[in-house]
């Protein structure tokens, strides 16, 4: 019996518990709290991860070491980690403005949040006031991993497999809607690409920039090859190329 | 005194008094902080011997003092804030880093139990049941150090790097999950000491009726999921090959370019302290843990006392060199090789494994004919799938003349296929013009 079956198995909360508890649920609701106060969007996802751990480590004390592990490693591991990933990809400095859009909206969510939340606690604080705890020597007996592996794999395993069925679902139809189909005469690998570059008709080198050897520096202004054409390659396409006239090209006298 | 062979079991565990915690607490802290500062020096010096040069050589015996050196060098330099940094998360990160990777060796087993002034004691810090999985939980959230100071720096480089790293670590965590399942299958446990001591012993394989004696150790038992454990955690320890998010030629430093002096160090020491803790996790999962290796083996008092301390570290360091030979070989692999190694390579290898595993187990103590039949149906299947499976037809490579003769008018020269390049007017007319070297006859006659 591992030192948190111990803790929990007594019934009565011990010290190291307590203390525990004590430590980790305000800064479990601190986390919770800064994830809605906070401005900036990844602020928000690390106050979420904060509380996420502080979860794990209720379940480890609550005698289930499995899923306080599996809590950090699923959630706070992989899917808070691609949350982050996408709001990074977002941008750092995508952060809320403060403009109350609904007038008073934001006191009637505070007001309704605590009052939602005093009544949640309070039912359960009623519900479960005097009730023991039992069977937790039962479910742990053999190992608390063995006996959710024994569960999954035996009672649970068609709604197991079912809901590995609809996110496997889920991940595939995902990935058919973002998939860009090429066939395979299409696509062009690295061979082909230089083969491309090379193709007679095709200038391997870099571009000339606009105005090399012009009569102006403008972007607009072709650069002239060396044999005194214009390169139309070096102006870019959606700029309408034109040919200065002699007046235009001509000092206007405020040259030094 | 009676040598203690026995190995510790969980029921071991939390019945030290503080001070015994406490002292192996820091013990294990000195290791990951010793692992560091010679690990560095080891790598320089092992680096430096593949390329034919000394490598460090000058500060202390060896060169053994330069990375202290270099440390302290560190701390002196100016710590730079860049100014779109985010402050908090900017000074956070390295820490989550470091937090993470120490924390590791908390549940790693050094040796069996000892007695430390009295006190029968197993060479761990702790250990639950569980343990594997705090290691891996804790390689998680060691990501985080990662991608938060990719982003908090507020420059391309890191966060570049920060993105490549979300995407390769959470990749390769699938698969080093995947690979760790095998063991949990065989070893019946997740608690680190208890795999340690289940191979412990050598175990009896039953093939076909014959009783074969075989090694206990996992890298031998399970061999596929030993390569593809280590595969993964050369790509979950950002080490060369894979060492994308920090892809000097590409990002600078990636994630931690914008990073100076003590910060900078930690980031540093929390890339080979998580390579140490790494290495030594995969002895305690796959090498047999603090067990002699096999021809110190026969010597009855291996396994019991303080030996075993000394062939865990010799594994550890075997290990960090193979970490190290890696990086002096192998060449960075590109990003979308890395991906394409991590998700269709190396999880259908540990999938298809683990199910072959589990019906291997299964049907161990099934009649003779019932396992020929499973063995004879997955045979069938797998032939069936070999011989229907899509090949791809290899393609008639054209010959190099050939393509020389096909390239369109105009195409870009060439040089000479057969590398003979032809003599250059000029050089001809200068030896024509060269009046004829006035040398006195010798037996030498074959003068140009």
């Amino acid at each position: 019996m591992t030192t948190s079956t111990v803790l929990a198995a007594a019934g009565a909360v011990s010290g190291g518990e307590a203390v525990t508890f004590w430590i980790l649920a305000p800064l479990a609701l601190a986390g919770a709290i800064g994830m809605i106060a906070a401005r900036n969007a990844v602020h928000s996802a690390l106050w979420l991860v904060l509380t996420m751990l502080s979860l794990g480590v209720f379940y480890v004390l609550q005698a289930g070491p499995f899923i306080g592990m599996v809590q950090i490693i699923v959630y706070t591991g992989a899917i808070m980690m691609l949350f982050l990933f996408v709001l990074m990809l977002v941008g750092r400095d995508a952060s809320d403005s403060l403009i109350e859009v609904l007038r008073g909206q934001r006191i009637a969510a505070i007001g309704l949040g605590v009052g939602f939340a005093a009544l949640l606690g309070s039912g359960t604080y009623r519900a479960t006031q005097g009730t023991e705890a039992v069977g937790l020597e039962q479910a742990n007996a053999g190992g608390n991993v063995q006996s959710i592996a024994r569960l999954l794999f035996t009672d649970y395993v068609f709604a197991f497999e079912l809901t590995a069925a609809l996110l496997i679902t889920a991940t595939i139809g995902g990935m058919i809607l973002a998939h860009v189909e090429r066939r395979k005469e299409d696509r062009r690998d690295q061979v082909a690409t230089m083969k491309a570059r090379f193709t007679p008709g095709n200038y391997p080198g870099p571009k000339p920039g606009p105005g090399v050897f012009a009569t102006s520096s403008s972007v607009a202004t072709p650069a002239r090859l060396p044999d005194g054409r214009l390169s139309d390659r070096s102006t870019p396409d959606i700029l309408p190329v034109r040919e200065l006239t002699a007046e235009e090209t001509t000092l206007k006298g405020t040259e030094k | 005194m009676i040598p203690i062979a026995q190995p510790p079991s969980l029921s071991d565990f939390g019945h030290d008094p503080w001070w015994l915690v406490l002292g192996k607490i820091v013990f294990a802290f000195v290791v990951a902080l010793l692992g560091t500062l010679l690990g560095v020096w080891f790598e320089r010096r092992v680096v430096g011997r593949m390329a034919v040069r000394p490598g460090p050589n000058q500060l202390g015996p060896f060169g053994l003092l330069q990375t202290l050196a270099d440390g302290l060098k560190m701390a002196f330099k100016e710590d730079i804030l860049p100014k779109a940094a985010d402050k908090v998360i900017y000074f956070i990160a390295p820490a989550i880093s470091m937090i993470c990777a120490v924390t590791m060796l908390s549940v790693i087993p050094f040796g069996p139990m000892v007695s430390i002034f009295g006190h029968q004691t197993p060479l761990q810090v702790t250990d639950v049941s569980v343990s594997v999985l705090v290691v891996l939980a804790l390689s998680s959230m060691a990501v985080y150090g990662i991608v938060l100071a990719g982003w908090a720096s507020g420059s391309t480089y890191p966060l570049l790097g920060g993105l490549r790293s979300t995407a390769q670590l959470i990749s390769y965590e699938v698969s080093l999950g995947l690979s760790i399942v095998a063991v949990f299958m065989l070893a019946g446990t997740m608690s680190t000491s208890e795999i340690v001591a289940a191979q412990g012993q050598g175990v009896t394989l039953n093939l076909f009726g014959a009783e074969l004696p075989g090694p206990g150790w996992f890298a031998l038992l399970l061999f596929p999921s030993f390569v593809v454990f280590f595969i993964s955690i050369v790509g979950e320890t950002n080490r060369p090959p894979f060492d994308m998010p920090e892809a000097e030629s590409e990002l600078v430093a990636g994630f931690m370019t914008e990073y100076s002096s003590l910060k900078f160090a930690l980031i540093m020491l929390s890339e080979y302290v998580a390579m140490v803790a790494m290495s030594a996790f995969t002895v305690t999962l796959f090498l047999g843990g603090w067990y002699a290796p096999w021809p110190i083996s026969i010597w009855s008092g291996a396994n019991s006392g303080w030996w075993p301390l000394l062939w865990f570290f010799a594994k550890v360091i075997l290990l960090v060199f193979v970490f190290v030979w890696l990086r002096g070989t192998l060449p960075r692999l590109r990003y979308d090789q890395l991906m394409r190694l991590g998700w269709k390579v190396l999880i259908p290898v540990s999938l298809v494994w683990i199910v072959f595993l589990a019906t291997w187990l299964k049907v161990q103590d099934w009649e003779r004919n019932d396992r020929l039949v499973v063995f004879g149906i997955l045979g069938g299947i797998a032939l069936i799938a070999a011989l229907f499976w899509p090949n791809r037809k290899p393609e008639q490579k054209p010959t190099v003349a050939e393509q020389v003769e096909n390239r369109p008018q105009g195409s870009f020269p060439l040089p000479p296929m057969d590398l003979q390049v032809p003599p250059s007017p000029r050089t001809r007319r200068m030896v024509a013009e060269r009046e004829p070297a006035n040398v006195p006859a010798g037996q030498d006659s074959e003068e140009v």
